[in-house]
């Protein structure tokens, strides 16, 4: 009962931080409802005992917001409060593609047969298994393509291949994006500099 | 979770107890008093653990600058001069300059507050002393610990000042490049430790202070002094503190405060020191255990008087653990006060010699110590055929035996917590 509880408290957060997000033309106060709004979100993690989940969304999500913000004011700002005003058009063009969106996750979650997921008499299998919500070690085992959860693919069976060769991969390409980023960034910067100092 | 009394948790405790009238509680309010107990003992702690921190901070600065620092406010010590100063701004009138955007302007404080307040949720002051143990302990505190700065640019934001707006300026980009080199060198202890829940890190440093981790190879040890670096940088204190920079910034981001508002940036600031510290301790410096093995002069003391009030809870051991967070309060107090001995000591740096501290010595060095950290036990296994110096089982095996032995009965599970089959 107070997980439930705690399930509309945090769910009427993460809607009312999202709505303030889209209704607030100042840029600060934006990311003070974005903020509350995924911190909301990492709450209904914990709530689940996805706590790595919740933990991952704290730290990229709201703390990506920081760096979201920042750059907002500072590549953004004319004045002392920026405002974005949104005209007619483009309200409704947003309003379209956000219903659209609400319109096929709400089709899909109505279309799911959600019993299966919970067979009459038995809690969820995730809540049984992990009832202090530990799934830090699942996840690295998982990572190495040991899955001690799945029944009859355990310790004994030769391990599949896991997911930290895709991980690496991905990690590398993000680095070689950041240094390329930062590169092209400072190429530029070099060449107007070596301008001036040519026709000066 | 819920494990305050070490012997028993919180929950199982009040649902052991049978009260005088009400007879058992229902396991709701079993709950909520087990919730609402541990919050007011952390409440106290975050408020206390301030009080006595800035009455320090003006004895050592004092003291340091050949002065006496306060004397007269509760005895010669002035004792209460932190007290008579938080009384007095909570008189103070509670001000919000013309210019700025006041509803960003007075949640900004709060949130600050709230960000350092949650890291002692996960904080655990001995054995199985923590609101909330979690595996993923060291990782969730490092998130929440990030977010104490949304306050801080908020409030610089938000004040509608050019002063202000520099100081939050400036603590952004010193966080963002801080935070990699602050996860890189936790990251060091825990590749040894094998794991990231708070509880078995401490448990792992029983015994003699050479099972502290600090001492357990050459990378570990450099990683406390520049984890110790990092940390003092983020939570903005000299000489980094170029977030409110007195000499150049007025009072950077909190220049438009004033009165209990400005008080709770302090308390906040405060706290994190302890916070960060308290880290420190648990990753590198044994955690609860006092590194002499007093520990095992105690333990036939922890059957002192069993089923206390309640079947399963010890008091001895109740004691024991009281011990044990004596000496981890103790120990990060230690810390703080190096860090408010620094404060007084180095002059502050220049903002670009912030960032090229982080980005050209500390990202780096870290980055050498995560891979030498990695190696080590490489280098280990094929010279001395075991992975550390001394003998030792080596921690990661053990967790991952451990766990499959826990996962393979696991299906029909009692809700048992790990800590304490750990324990057992």
């Amino acid at each position: 009962m107070t997980t439930d509880m705690l399930f509309w408290l945090f769910a009427a957060l993460v809607c009312g931080g999202a709505l303030g997000v889209v209704v607030t033309q100042n840029v600060v106060r934006m990311a003070f409802w974005l903020i509350l709004s995924l911190g909301s979100v990492s709450a209904l993690f914990f709530l689940l005992h996805a706590d790595f989940l919740g933990a991952a969304q704290l730290l990229i999500y709201v703390g990506g917001t920081v760096v979201l913000l920042v750059f907002g004011v500072m590549l953004t700002a004319s004045g002392p409060y920026m405002q974005i005003k949104t005209s007619a058009a483009d309200g409704l063009l947003g309003a379209c593609v956000g219903g659209l969106l609400l319109l096929v996750l709400v089709s899909t979650i109505s279309a799911m047969d959600w019993s299966q997921l919970h067979p009459a008499g038995a809690e969820s299998i995730a809540f049984t298994e992990r009832p202090e919500g530990n799934t830090i070690r699942p996840l690295g085992l998982a990572f190495l393509g040991l899955r001690p959860d799945r029944p009859g693919d355990g310790f004994s069976v030769k391990p599949a291949p896991g997911y930290l060769l895709p991980f690496e991969i991905v990690s590398v390409h993000l680095l070689v994006v950041l240094v390329g980023a930062a590169y092209l960034a400072r190429a530029k910067r070099r060449t107007h500099a070596s301008d001036d100092s040519l026709s000066a | 979770m819920n494990g305050l009394f070490a012997a028993t948790s919180l929950s199982e405790f009040l649902s052991g107890l049978t009260l005088p009238f009400a007879g058992k509680l229902s396991p709701l309010w079993v709950l909520l008093t087990a919730a609402l107990i541990h919050a007011v003992i952390l409440i106290n702690i975050f408020a206390i653990l301030p009080l006595f921190y800035i009455w320090l901070e003006r004895k050592v600065a004092g003291r340091i600058q050949d002065r006496l620092g306060p004397t007269r406010v509760g005895g010669k010590f002035g004792w209460l001069q932190t007290l008579a100063d938080g009384i007095k701004l909570i008189q103070k009138e509670d001000l919000a300059p013309g210019a700025a955007d006041r509803w960003i302007f007075r949640i900004a404080p709060y949130l600050a507050v709230i960000a350092s307040f949650a890291a002692f949720i996960v904080l655990p002051f001995a054995d199985g002393w923590v609101a909330v143990s979690l595996d993923v302990g060291v990782f969730i505190i490092l998130a929440l610990m990030s977010l104490e700065v949304l306050g801080i640019i908020f409030a610089g934001y938000s004040s509608g000042s050019k002063w202000a707006l520099f100081g939050a300026m400036r603590e952004a980009a010193q966080m963002v490049s801080y935070e990699i080199p602050m996860a890189l060198c936790a990251l060091v202890p825990l590749v040894t430790a094998g794991t990231l829940n708070f509880g078995e890190i401490g448990r792992m440093q029983a015994g003699l202070a050479s099972n502290w981790l600090i001492f357990h190879d050459p990378f570990t040890f450099i990683a406390f002094f520049a984890y110790f670096t990092v940390a003092t940088a983020s939570v903005k204190r000299a000489p980094f503190d170029l977030a409110e920079a007195e000499s150049e910034l007025v009072a950077g981001f909190h220049t438009e405060y004033s009165g209990l508002r400005w008080s709770f940036f302090f308390m906040a600031e405060y706290a994190s020191m302890f916070a960060v510290s308290g880290i420190a301790v648990l990753l590198f410096l044994g955690g609860w255990y006092t590194g002499v093995d007093a520990e095992a002069g105690l333990t036939s003391f922890r059957g002192w008087m069993p089923n206390f009030m309640v079947p399963g809870f010890t008091l001895g051991n109740y004691v024991v653990n009281l011990f044990g967070a004596k000496v981890f309060v103790l120990k990060a107090c230690v810390l703080v006060f190096v860090q408010i001995w620094v404060r007084w000591t180095l002059p502050r740096l220049r903002i670009d010699q912030v960032m090229t501290t982080c980005l050209k010595y500390l990202v780096p060095i870290s980055c050498v110590l995560f891979l030498g950290a990695i190696l080590w036990p490489l280098l280990l296994a094929s010279t001395l055929k075991r992975t550390t110096i001394l003998e030792q089982a080596p921690p990661l095996g053990r967790v991952i035996v451990g766990d499959a032995a826990r996962a393979r009965p696991a299906l029909p599970v009692v809700a048992s917590s790990p800590q304490r089959e750990a324990a057992e």
